[in-house]
């Protein structure tokens, strides 16, 4: 008897607690995001001035495009979920290709803007940034440990939603089963939601 | 107990408005940095991220449509966060 | 209702035919009772050789000056004491190994709500195990910060901290998902009829343990992940030479690490509940009442991490109210044992090796406690503070609060594990020897801590020699409790009498099923009509 396989592949399948389990998932990112906030707040109540003028020194324009493009690619992956429930297979795979350009995009944009700001030697441990003041040093040391950490959750949901479209395409996730979707656009609308608060706070305080 | 989750299905026109909703917020809020709010600017700034936060939560992420354990367990963890920010600040604003 | 039902439908799970054989039959087992097993096997490997490295330190500190090794020595091995002890042992312990193995079979289920991400877990702890621990066979050899990893020490020592820190962010990871896990299983999985008031106390305290691996682990995550940015990047975030804090790692180092030792303790407590009704037949006194206060613990152990830092110069606001909070927490600790001790008010008691566990565990915890009051205190706190009474009391937490339980849960559920009983007069012999060591090992610690003997030293003036030697002492004669335990244990698992299905008359679940249980526990789901400590 095959018994490893019995268990696993129980006949009983559970939504729901596929559902909890990710929304579980979502609270530890939450936390761990949570962490870095608090960080923030110390240092930016230490160093207002040096937060000033650091912040001043980020592109809003960029930071602005990046929002919206990330706001659009949660309206598509949620439309997604809706799609595929009309059994709208083609649509669904189109809302979720769009989701992954508009992700895609967002990586390029943040690219130059990185590349930018460690072409004016903002990169943490480089000198140029260390002979600034300290807030500074500290500004960008979160800057660029933020939004990575940011970027590393664009990537993880990229390939996450890479597998969903190649399940949607082979006809194994439809509407009989679409809790990897929902999971799939629950991951990405955290990954924008931890934008909603990062874009204010980096390039909007100024 | 439900296995599936066959709640209803959110029409597309829903998702359409709230992203119209949340762009609006988005260019709000920058465009409010031009107004001088002084000490208020970032309680300004985090009220609106905080509209456009509730928003992606309640319709995005479903909220609004699930059972009522998540919609008692999301607000929950957000009150959690803010009494550890509020009780770290009670050590370096009062220092 | 013995042994002999074992025919062709009831196969123990130890004896089922699986995909893989022999070792791999194990390690890529999704079925949470071996799983379970999987986690006792490495978690008391590396108890164990923790327990070396704390008998050494106890060598070291028999007599004044250098003894058997030098300070760095010294220093390295209370790091990898205190790193193995908490996240490789404590932390993971009783969830991790009797809350695999009985949550699904107490609460009516056949398994775990995500059994492959259950696997997933224990592949994690053994991979984080070994990073944390390549740290030892490195150049520049192990970490000497402290399990505590404070900056910016951390991250001027050249010692190998990295691994060691990667290690704990792994295991941290390990940690998540096992909560996710039981939470979800709590949620979804209880027998019909089980509503959750009529759920025994172990899944409750594992449902409280759960919340907060979920919700404080990403902290001490983040945090250490802050350190190894620090440490490759220079980043700033806690090096006051780059406008960063220390004490703000303090915080988070806490926000984490205190919460940690309430998902230690609670599932101390739950099986702790979980043995004194069975052995008192009696049903527990004030069911709610401990339900509530484990979630009150979880609830409130949330925010009194500032204890930590008393002397760290925080503001006199933080002061006052982390003081407060700690006094609070320690109320919803003291309505249980008044349940404890109520329960076995009027009872008929039955004397059982488990039994002596479990009260002897009140009595060290109600020491460990009251001795924590003395600690939160802000006045007796600044006498204390990294003195020797400090590492007394948190090893009667932990060491006599989740040992204690951990080993009178083995010995409570091992018939339904191993299918066979054990010497029961040698269990006692043991629990004696284990007991007294144990007393002897960490009183004097208390004294000399308040004679002013700091913590972490490896050396020591004259007049503190007296206590030091009869602590040492009992580490020895712990040690031989513990070789009595597990010799008896280990021999009686292969060689032990059969046990029947319900050897002490408990009323849970896991009693009703056969010893060992089968891979899918219940022929039928169970249909609950009963609360759980239905005696009378």
């Amino acid at each position: 008897m095959d018994t490893s396989t019995t268990i696993t592949h129980d006949e009983h399948r559970d939504d729901e607690a596929s559902k909890l389990g990710m929304w579980l998932f979502i609270f530890t990112e939450l936390l761990l995001f949570a962490g870095l906030f608090i960080v923030y707040g110390v240092y930016r109540y230490e160093n207002q001035e040096a937060f000033h003028s650091a912040g001043k020194e980020l592109s809003v324009p960029i930071g602005t495009i990046n929002t919206v493009i990330l706001l659009i690619s949660s309206a598509t992956i949620a439309m997604a979920s809706s799609a595929i429930r009309f059994k709208n297979k083609k649509l669904t795979i189109r809302l979720l290709v769009v989701t992954l350009l508009m992700a895609l995009i967002f990586m390029v944009n943040k690219y130059f803007e990185w590349t930018g700001k460690i072409e004016h030697g903002y990169l943490p441990g480089t000198d140029t940034l260390m002979n600034m003041e300290q807030g500074k040093v500290l500004f960008y040391g979160l800057y660029f440990f933020m939004t990575g950490l940011h970027a590393l959750h664009i990537i993880v949901g990229v390939i996450l939603i890479t597998i969903v479209v190649i399940r949607v395409n082979k006809n194994t996730l439809s509407d009989e089963n679409p809790v990897l979707l929902d999971n799939a656009g629950l991951y990405w609308h955290l990954v924008d939601l931890i934008w909603i608060f990062l874009f204010p706070l980096f390039y909007l305080i100024a | 107990m439900e296995n599936h989750t066959d709640a209803h299905i959110v029409p597309y026109k829903m998702y359409l408005y709230i992203l119209g909703g949340l762009i609006m917020l988005t260019l709000i809020s920058v465009a409010v940095t031009e107004i001088e709010f002084g000490e208020f600017s970032v309680l300004v700034a985090l009220v609106l991220a905080s509209i456009k936060a509730t928003l992606v939560l309640i319709y995005f992420m479903h909220l609004k449509f699930d059972n009522k354990i998540l919609q008692i367990m999301v607000p929950a963890i957000f009150i959690l966060v803010a009494l550890v920010i509020i009780i770290v600040f009670l050590d370096y604003n009062y220092r | 209702m013995t042994q002999n039902e074992s025919n062709q439908t009831h196969v123990s799970f130890r004896d089922v035919e699986t995909r893989f054989k022999g070792l791999f039959a194990w390690v890529f087992s999704t079925d949470h009772k071996r799983i379970g097993l999987l986690y006792l096997y490495s978690i008391v490997t590396f108890f164990l050789t923790g327990v070396a490295l704390g008998i050494a330190m106890k060598l070291e500190l028999m007599a004044p000056g250098r003894d058997v090794m030098d300070p760095e020595t010294y220093n390295a091995i209370f790091t990898l004491h205190g790193v193995i002890m908490i996240f490789l042992v404590v932390v993971p312990g009783l969830p991790a190994i009797f809350g695999n193995f009985f949550l699904p079979i107490m609460i009516g289920a056949k398994d775990v709500a995500f059994p492959k991400l259950n696997l997933m877990s224990w592949w994690l702890y053994v991979l984080g195990a070994l990073v944390a621990l390549s740290s030892l066979f490195m150049a520049d050899g192990p970490p000497d910060t402290g399990w505590t990893f404070y900056a910016p020490y951390s991250f001027k020592t050249n010692t190998n901290v990295l691994p060691a820190v990667i290690g704990a962010f792994i295991l941290g990871f390990s940690s998540i998902l096992t909560g996710i896990n039981f939470i979800v299983t709590i949620h979804r999985l209880r027998a019909p009829g089980m509503g959750w008031f009529k759920m025994p106390l172990f899944p409750w305290t594992l449902y409280g343990t759960g919340w907060i691996q979920i919700l404080a682990t990403p902290i001490v995550g983040i945090t250490l992940l802050m350190i190894v940015g620090e440490r490759l990047f220079s980043i700033g975030f806690f090096d006051p030479a780059l406008g960063g804090d220390p004490i703000l790692y303090q915080h988070l180092f806490w926000i984490y690490s205190h919460p940690a030792v309430y998902i230690m303790i609670l599932p101390a407590m739950g099986a702790i509940s979980e043995i004194i009704p069975t052995f008192a037949n009696k049903t527990i006194f004030g069911y709610k009442a401990i339900v509530i206060s484990t979630l009150a613990i979880a609830f409130v152990g949330y925010f009194v991490w500032g204890h930590h830092m008393f002397t760290s110069g925080m503001s006199g606001t933080a002061l006052y109210t982390f003081s407060l909070l700690t006094f609070l927490v320690a109320i919803p600790s003291a309505i249980k044992v008044f349940n404890w001790v109520s329960t076995l008010h009027k009872a008929s008691i039955q004397l059982e090796a488990p039994f002596f566990w479990a009260v002897s565990f009140v009595f060290v915890f109600m020491i460990g406690g009251l001795s924590g009051l003395a600690l939160g205190a802000l006045a007796t706190n600044v006498h204390l503070h990294d003195t020797a009474f400090v590492v007394a009391h948190f090893h009667y937490i932990v060491f006599g609060g989740v040992g204690f339980a951990f080993l009178g849960a083995i010995h409570y559920w091992f018939p339904k594990m191993w299918g066979r009983m054990y010497n029961k007069k040698r269990a006692i012999t043991g629990w004696v020897l284990f007991f007294i060591g144990f007393n002897t090992l960490y009183l004097p610690m208390f004294f000399l801590g308040i004679s002013g003997m700091p913590r972490r030293y490896y050396d020591y003036v004259e007049r503190f020699h007296g206590p030091n030697i009869v602590s040492t002492i009992g580490s020895w004669v712990l040690l031989i409790g513990l070789v009595v335990i597990i010799y008896n244990l280990v021999r009686s698992a292969k060689k032990g009498e059969p046990a029947v299905k319900n050897p002490w008359g408990g009323k849970t679940l896991e009693w009703t099923v056969d010893s060992p249980p089968t891979l899918e526990n219940f022929e039928d789901i169970p249909e609950v009509t009963k609360g759980p400590y239905d005696y009378r």
